[in-house]
Order: C-alpha cells, then structure tokens, then sequence
C-alpha cells in the first residue's frame, strides 16, 4: 500500500484511484453504479424491471430513515407515515392537474418535508423510546386519516394513479425502473454530501454528546429538527415513486408494517449507512419471493406456506442481528478491512442512550460508552 | 349521561389490559433497557396454548394457570435464546430482534393453529350487572379482568419492595457491576425478569381475548395502546403504567364513543404528544438533570 | 479523517459492484427466468389450464377470507380427478397479499409475467383489486370474480373484470327495501364499516329507508386497530339514540362484537346484518359460550341477514351435500362455514365457464361465453347471475331470511328479489338450478 498517495487521490489496491473531493466522488461513484444499473434494466424481463424500480423507492425511504436513526440517533417508528403523506399528496396532485411529472414528486417531496419539521418540534425534547412511542402512533393514526376525510383521500378504495408514459419504444416497466433508480442515485448522491457537509458532522456531534456539541455552539433543537425534516423528505420523495409504480394509493399499503419493514431494511443493510439501504431494499423485495420459492418446493398449503413466508422474515432479522450486527454494509466493511487492511471500520452506529447491563456483555465485545448523566 | 358512564367502564376495563401490558414492557425497560416489541405476539401465544386447553374441555382455570405458566417459560427461553447474546451491542439491535420475534411467533401460530377468529369462553358472565334498576355495561368477567390486573400489581409491588429477589433485580438494573461483585447472578435476574414480564403479557392476553376475539394478530393494537400507556406514565413507572393504562382505556373510548372509531388512533397520538410535550419522560418520570 | 473518507468510498463502491453482482444472480435465478416462451395461449396447454389468485392467508384481513380460495381449489381438484375439463387439468395458484396492495401488485405481475396464468380468479378485496385492474386490463388477462362488492367490477373501460357476489348497494337496496316494507319499525340505527363496503351499503339503504326513520348512525374503522377496543362505545351510542332496529354492514369480526356489546348492555334491537357478516358458524364461533349456562350463539336469533346462496344449516339441500362432500375428500381439515360455501360455488361458476368455453379456450372467448350463457350456468345461487355485454355483476339478488336456533334454522321470510344499482326492485320467480351433471361423477 503505498504511503505516498497523492494529495487529492485516493488508492484501492493497485487499480482505481478515487478523488478525494467529497462530490466528485459521489458523482462518480453514482455514475459507475448507474451505469451497471442502466444495463440491467435492458438485459432482464418487464417483470424484473417493475422489482428494480420497487428496489429503487425502497433504498430511498431506508436511506431517509438511516439519516434519522442512525446519523442522528433518533428511533422513528412511523417512517412509514412520511412515505404515506408523499404518496398522497403526489397522487392527489397527478388525480387532479395534468402537469410534468416531477411537478407532483416534488409536492410529494415537500409537503413530507413540512410535516416532517412539525412532527421534529415536539420530538426535539423526546429520547430514545419516547420517540419511538409517538412516532408509533403517528404512523398509526395515518392510517386512519384517509378514511375520516374520504370525501378528499377517497377512503378506502384510494386514488388511482395512472402510469407514466414512457418515451416512443421504452416499455413502462423499463422507463419506471428508470425514474426510481436514478431518483434513487441523486437522492444518495445528495444524501452523501449533506452528511459530509457540517450538517452532517454536526448530526453526528449531537447523537454523541449533545451537551458537548451544544457548548460548541452548535443548535441540538434544530438540528433534530432538521434531520426530521430531511428524512421525511426523502420518504416523500419514495412515496411518490411508490404511487407511481403501484398504481395507487389506499391506506391499506401503509400499515404499520410498511415502518417496520423500512426499520428491517435499514438494520439488515447497515444502519447510518447508505450503501446499506440498497442491500435493505434487496432483502425487503427479493426475500418474500425467495422464500415463497422454498415454500414451493415443499408442497405446503397455502396457508403453511403464507406464514412460512413470513416466519423465514422474521429470522432473517434475528439472524443477522446476531450474527451480523451492523449488517451487510458493516459486514463487508470488517470483511474489507481484514482481508485488503482498510483502516479499521465504523463501527455500528449507537443510538446514543446507554447501552445495555456492562455487566453480561460477552467477554470479548467492548462495550460503546457514551457517556449520559441518568441513571438506568 | 349513561353514555358517559357506558363509556368510562368500557374504558376502564380495556385500560387495565393495557396497563398489564405496559407493566411487562416497563419490566424489560427497567432490567434491559430494551423496547420488547414481541410482548404482544408472546401473549398470543401462550393464549392459545391456554384455548387449546379449553378446546379440549379443560376447565378455564387450569388454562388460565396454565397461560401464565407457559408466560413465565416462554419470557425465560426468550431472555435465554435471543436476547442474551446481544448485550453489548448497539442498543438498536434487541428491539430489532423483538421486532423480528413478532413477526416469527405470529406466523408460527398461525401455521399451528391457522388464521380464523375465534372466541374464548371466560369463566365469567360477560354479560352487564344490575345495580339500582340501572343496567351497567360492567360485567362480572370485567371486575375479573380489573382484579387480576391489581393482584398482578400488587404481587409485582410486593416482589420488588420486600423480597430479597425484588432487591436483587433493583441492583442488577441500577448497577450491575457492583451486584455482580456482591454475588448477585445478573444474568438469572435478566431471565426472571423478562419471565415475569411476560407472565404479565400472558394475563393480558387471556383477559382481551374474551373481549377482542383471538386471532394471530389480535395483541397488535393492544401491544401499541399498551406501549402508549408505557410510555404515557413513564417507562420506569410500574405505577405509571397503570396510570397510563387507565389513562389511554378512558381516552380511546371517549374519542371513539364521541368523535368515531376511526379517531381512536388519531387520538391516542395526540394523547401521547400532549402528555409527552409536558413530561417528556412520562407522567411519573424522576426528574433528570436540566440539560443546557 | 482522510482514512474514514478512503475507507467509505472503497466500501461504498465495493458494495455496490458487489450489489450488482447480487442482483444480478437474483435475477437470473430460475424463479425470475425471463426466456420461458409463453404458449400459443397464455397459461393454456394440451394438458393445463394455469389460474391465479391474491387473497389474504396472513395478516388482520385473514380470518375466515383465508378459507375461500382453498374452497375453490378443492373444486378445481375434485374436477381435475374427474378428467378436467376437456382433458386439461386447472392449477390454482393461490399467492397471500396479506390484503396490501402493494404486495398485490408484485404478485398478480408475476403470475401474468412469470407464471403466466390465464385468468385472475377469485381474488379478493376492493383496494387491492383496484390496484391491479388496470394493468390486467392492459393486458388482456380476465379478472374474473373478484371477491368484492365494490361495484368497480363492471365499467365499460374495462371490459375483462367481472364481479360475483352481489355488490353492496344492491344488497343494502335490497335489505332496506325489508326493513321499510315488512318490519315497519320507525326507529333504524346504522352501524357501518367505514370503508366503501359500509358506505356503498347505507346508500344502498336509504334510497329505501326513508331518512326520518333514521335515528342514528355509527361506525367503525375496519382496521384491527378500529376494533381493538371493542364496539361498545357505538352500540351505546344507538342506544341512547333510542334505535329498535339496526342495520349492521359489518364484518363477522364487529357482527360480534357488536352483539357482544348489546347484550353487555342489556339492548336487544332487531338486527339486519349484510350477508358479509352475517355467517351463523362464524358468529357462532366467534361468540363461544358467551356467559355460564347462556349459549352465546342465543344471540343471533331473530337476526334477519340476506341470502343469496342456500343457507349452509340446510343440509338436506343438493348443493351443500355437494359442496361437503367435495371440500371433505379434497380439502383436508376443511371448515364448514359460508366462507367455504362461497369458495366452492366461486369454483363450480369457474369450472361451468370453462366447459362452456369449448375445447378451443382462449381469453376472449372465454370473455364473450361469460357474457352471452352465463346467465344460464347451475350455480349454487338462488338468482341467476346476471352477465352480459353491459353487465359483469354477477348474482344481483337475495333473499330476506332469519336465523333461530343459535343458527341450526335459517329460514326464508321474504320472496327473491333482483334488482340493479338503480332500478326498480322486482320479485324473482324461478326455480333453484338442478347440479349439472358435471358434479354427479362420484
């Protein structure tokens, strides 16, 4: 490895040099992976393509939620909520005006933005489980608001979203895959930079120590707020993509379990992580379908192979919380750095409250000591 | 008027299911640390092992026992199995794994005992009492489910007050090093701990499912309401949780006999944010240090 | 600094070369193949006739729907023991949405894609249906018998769905017009769910019920949330409002709840339930033993519900012996109730469609049979299903019946009446359909 890399590069082992200037880097890093992305889409049928742009909204929400909860320190529940409310408003706007595309996207963006500031200012004083608790009920009650006003949100039966047109010769599946991935690309190329921005290190200055970061003369009150209003507007942005591919918007798609999976993705792919939201959003889309393949192979009936499909969710989350605890992004990370040396690896990313009884920790783990003046 | 009173037993009764629900959550907040979110769906289960029993004729108290016997077993396995090799690491990682116990122990019930509604015959009258030529909605198998919700506060108080095993679990939550270093075995007191907070679980699932009808998915609402009251009168609160159960039962019948059903989440929500913008730690929270 | 910012972009393009590559052996494995060449006729070969389905098998939305595509399946089993139809042999491919349209989509894309399945049968549910009616009807696949009242199943702009159960406006017309006509109480109470289920149906009912008669209305959210906390606070409620009658558009979950409620509060309204909800066995299940020495199925009787199928206490009747003997020898451990009822007789209307369609099966022949004799087929139903170039209902009619007995006697109290979304309401005169002679095999 040599030690006399220049200045503004950076070099992996003997081949690529990467600049080091945070945007040329995220620029390129997106074109390469956009580029791979790009020949997918041609080389695999309609049906693959509708899952990579299911991928696409996916990485974006859990990519939101990993600023929040694993940047910022703050437990959301109720991200699903913000994907509901961009979903909506992007619906609502394409039901009613016949306008470019990304005139409703980016409604859906901000209106989801806005709510996520409002919901950010009472949680600027809530911790930990307390958060989590409202956010909880928040995505709850969303589910129920379409129905009590269903004279605008059409209540139960939804609000029909018709499919983008395609240009002349570009199958839908395939100009759909499109829209969302490269959604997806810009959203982690903007995301990459604001959390190398002093936004950023002031986020994560704040999770850490908050009494230390607030001496420093940064703002804790407003940067949560911040970090809400951010994430909600990337789940906007991915509930207006999910309008469009899936044709339309009911309160039925926003159940509870909507925030619970985009938790799961984040935790499997690699919570603070980036990288880790596409992996997330891997598992979320192809893990069901793997695992109703396995169930077909063994004959079961329908309603074994209905919970097996879900039982085999279920450990998937244990599992790789067990084994692989800062999931698959951190995973590679260690692997990387045990078999190339790359300089140690974050570590997984607290959540900034006390950790648990140092007292069972195995033998063999350090415990993360952030210090915190309560006592458990 | 009779509404109102129709309203406040209704709200009475469900608030101290979700008070026991909230208790076993504080239980594992207390000891842990952790958010268990798999407390309802292991009051699933160990409520239709107890329906298993009453299908085969078994009489309702050896299943009622023989539910929270089976809580007791289950929270230990759970402590055991799961949750013991994840101290130490990031406190995000065994909510996550409860979130994924959820979802694995529901599905499991549902691939054993399927997916259809049923009912659960209590050894009470669920039908209303007579008092003053009134008919109260209060039957006799409501004063059931409020008394034993209060037994199970009061053992609860009890255990931790004045048994050398109370002590000890106070010890190991509040300081583990120095229990450890006196003899206490921190990792058994963990185990009883998530034993009896599931065993609480295990009381509100026998007591709803009379009410709410069982199915696998039927402690999903009840474990959010309990978590609202949890949360509501402080997560270090045996008492708040309590209080806080009392508190959501009230708030959710009020809201859905006056304003609509469709309102009840809606409601709870903003219960939760009116109270918390006030007492960010729940209603009985101690006082921490002012930050600045 | 510099390391962790290295470290990052080699990790983040490792992974993502790495992703790719995942990605990429997950498209390529067998599941996802996108080179099968469909046949001549989609889902149609010499041997097979490939059918799909969404319904919920897990989820709040599960209890009691997970039964009916089994139901229809055994149907499909007992056919294929048979010779099939016209030596082909139907698959039913039953995937679980868990009632989320999301999950509906994937999935109905993949068996037009991937499985490549003739039609869309049976499958369940107004929002998740309406999610993908646009993209079947894109495609060219039937979307036949959707499991849903909503009346989106027969518009003209898309001519390949199909309805069968009577859709909730006609039933609630059809329920309002008995409680207006024959019952003669001056005091009705709603109880809703507050979906278009509940919604269609109290329109349905008050185009008969005059609104002066209407002394309260309540609802219910359907979610398990909605019902988490009982119904006790909106049977109270039409209580106080001093209703004798209530209407409820529940489903069997609130159905007992709300008679739960009343009893509780010593409130005995006659009650006329949708048949949505309305199911004796389930109830009767539902309801357990609801106090010591009172039966708790005691509750239903004098509830008046409508029917459109024989009731399935009535065992002596040809289609039920039919239907149990069918569901025992091919559905193991199956549950008598109007769930599998509906099931089968959902299957027996498939299985008749197909036969008619002839020997030479394509998409829109099947379409225009459906259309031109459909109105002819044996089916359990009591009416006549009503399709035709202009109407893709299904069976538009019903009978009033009550229940005693804890459910053990169901017993008709009005004629059949058929009416449609905005006619006038008329009495059906016909006799119930003898069973073809395609179930007499043993």
């Amino acid at each position: 490895m040599s030690v006399h890399a220049s200045s503004r590069t950076t070099r992996l082992p003997g081949l690529i040099r990467l600049p080091d200037q945070p945007l040329v880097r995220h620029l390129l890093l997106a074109i390469v992976a956009g580029g791979l992305l790009l020949w997918l889409t041609f080389s695999v049928s309609a049906f693959d393509n509708t899952e990579l742009a299911e991928i696409g909204w996916y990485a974006i929400a859990i990519a939101g939620l990993s600023v929040l909860t694993g940047v910022s320190g703050q437990i959301s529940l109720g991200h699903g909520a913000f994907v509901a409310v961009g979903a909506y408003a992007a619906g609502l706007m394409m039901e009613h005006f016949d306008l470019p595309l990304i005139v409703p996207i980016a409604v859906g963006v901000a209106v989801a933005a806005v709510l996520g500031a409002l919901v950010g200012l009472p949680a600027t004083r809530l911790r930990g489980p307390y958060l989590a608790a409202v956010t909880l009920a928040l995505a709850l009650a969303v589910q129920d608001i379409p129905e009590k006003f269903s004279s605008l949100f059409n209540g139960d039966e939804g609000i029909i979203v018709n499919p983008a047109t395609p240009p002349h010769s570009v199958p839908p599946e395939r100009w759909l895959a499109w829209i969302t991935l490269f959604s997806a690309l810009v959203t982690m190329v903007v995301l990459a930079n604001f959390l190398r921005s002093r936004f950023g290190r002031a986020l994560r200055a704040v999770r850490d120590d908050e009494i230390a970061a607030a001496a420093s003369g940064l703002h804790p009150a407003r940067l949560r707020v911040l970090a809400f209003a951010v994430s909600a507007a990337t789940a906007g942005l991915a509930g207006g993509l999910f309008a469009l591919w899936s044709g339309i918007v009911s309160p039925d798609s926003f159940s509870l379990f909507l925030s619970i999976q985009l938790l799961a993705g984040m935790v499997i792919g690699g919570s603070g992580t980036l990288g880790g939201a596409w992996w997330g959003a891997l598992a979320l889309v192809y893990v069901p379908e793997w695992s109703m393949s396995l169930s077909g192979h063994f004959n079961f009936s329908s309603g074994i192979s209905a919970n097996l499909q879900n039982a085999v969710f279920g450990v998937l989350i244990i599992a790789i919380m067990m084994v692989a605890p800062s999931g698959i992004q951190g995973w590679l990370r260690s692997l990387g750095s045990k078999l190339w040396g790359w300089p140690g690896h974050r570590r997984a990313v607290a959540t900034g409250s006390t950790p648990l009884p140092a007292a069972i920790s195995s033998p063999h783990s350090s415990t993360t000591s952030t210090t915190e003046g309560n006592i458990p | 008027m009779s509404l109102f009173v129709d309203l406040t037993l209704n709200g009475i009764t469900y608030g101290v299911i979700y008070a026991a629900v909230a208790l076993g959550l504080v239980l594992i907040w207390r000891a842990t640390r952790i958010l268990n979110f798999a407390q309802g769906a292991l009051a699933t289960l160990t409520t239709y092992i107890a329906v298993s029993l009453l299908d085969r004729s078994i009489n309702y108290w050896f299943a009622f026992a023989a539910a929270l016997a089976a809580g007791l077993v289950v929270g230990a396995l759970t402590e055991r199995v799961f949750i013991r090799p994840l101290y130490g690491k990031p406190e995000l990682n065994p909510v996550v794994v409860s979130i994924g116990l959820l979802i694995l122990v529901e599905s499991v019930v549902g691939a054993i005992w399927g997916s259809a509604d049923r009912g659960f015959t209590p050894a009470f009258s669920q039908y209303g009492v007579d008092i003053f030529n009134d008919h109260l909605d209060f039957s006799r198998f409501d004063i059931f489910v409020l008394g034993s919700v209060l037994v199970l506060m009061l053992a609860m108080l009890v255990l931790f007050r004045w048994t050398s095993l109370g002590l000890k679990m106070r010890a190991g939550a509040f300081a583990p090093e120095v229990a450890r270093l006196l003899g206490v075995r921190v990792g058994r007191i963990l185990t009883v701990g998530w034993a009896l907070a599931t065993l609480a679980g295990a009381l509100a699932g026998v007591l709803v499912a009379p009410l709410v009808l069982l199915s696998p998915n039927m402690m999903d609402p009840i474990l959010v309401y309990g978590l609202v009251a949890a949360v509501l009168g402080g997560l270090d609160s045996p008492v708040g949780a309590l209080v806080g159960g009392v508190v959501t039962g009230l708030g959710i019948s009020y809201v859905g006999g006056y304003l609509g059903s469709s309102m009840e989440t809606v409601g709870a929500a903003v219960l939760l944010i009116a109270v918390l913008s006030v007492r960010p730690e729940g209603i009985f929270s101690r006082p921490r240090a002012r930050r600045v | 600094m510099t390391n962790v910012i290295r470290t990052r972009g080699r990790a983040v393009l490792f992974g993502s070369v790495l992703g790719s590559l995942v990605l990429a052996a997950a498209l390529a494995s067998p599941s996802s193949s996108a080179t099968v060449r469909a046949p001549a006729v989609t889902g149609v070969t010499a041997t097979q006739i490939t059918l799909g389905t969404t319904t919920p098998l897990t989820g709040p939305a599960a209890p009691g729907y997970d039964e009916i595509a089994p139901a229809t399946n055994a149907v499909f089993k007992y056919i294929n023991a048979h010779g099939g139809v016209y030596g082909r042999k139907i698959k039913y491919i039953i995937d679980n949405d868990g009632y989320n349209p999301t999950n509906t989509v994937s999935l109905t894309k993949q068996l037009v894609e991937q499985q490549n399945i003739f039609a869309d049968v049976g499958p369940l549910g107004t929002p998740t249906q309406l999610a993908v009616q646009g993209f079947l009807n894109s495609r060219g696949v039937p979307q036949l018998f959707v499991e849903s009242g909503c009346a989106c199943w027969s518009q003209s702009k898309f001519p390949d769905s199909f309805g069968w159960q009577p859709n909730y406006i006609v039933e609630g017309k059809l329920l309002g017009h008995f409680v207006d006509d024959h019952l003669g109480r001056k005091k009705v109470g709603y109880l809703y769910q507050n979906d278009e289920f509940g919604l269609d149906g109290v329109k349905g009912l008050n185009e008969e019920i005059p609104s002066k008669n209407v002394v309260g209305s309540q609802n219910y959210d359907g979610t398990s949330a909605g019902l988490a906390a009982g119904l006790g606070a909106q049977i109270s409620a039409l209580k106080a409002d001093g209703a004798t009658l209530v209407v409820l558009y529940t489903i069997p979950a609130a159905t007992a709840l709300a008679l739960l409620a009343a009893a509780g509060l010593d409130y005995h309204p006659v009650w006329v339930v949708s048949s949505v909800g309305s199911d004796p066995p389930t109830l009767a299940a539902l309801l357990g033993s609801f106090s010591k020495g009172k039966a708790g199925a005691s509750l239903l009787n004098g509830m008046i519900t409508n029917a459109y199928a024989p009731p399935e206490s009535q065992s002596s009747d040809a289609w039920i012996k039919l239907a149990k003997s069918i569901l025992s020898k091919y559905e193991k451990g199956y549950h008598w109730d109007g769930n599998s009822e509906y099931g089968v007789g959902l299957g027996i209307t498939m299985v008749e469609l197909l036969e008619a369609a002839g020997k030479n099966l394509t998409r829109s022949g099947l379409l225009k049979t459906l259309e031109t004799v459909g109105k002819t087929f044996a089916t359990p139903g009591l009416v006549p299903l009503t399709y035709s170039k202009t109407d893709h209902y299904g069976y538009s009619g019903s009978e009033m019946v009550r229940i005693a007995g804890g459910g053990a006697s169901i017993t008709p109290v009005s004629p059949l009446y058929v009416t449609t979304n905005t006619g006038p309401i008329k009495i059906y005169k016909g006799a119930p359909k003898k069973i073809p002679a395609l179930f007499t095999k043993s």
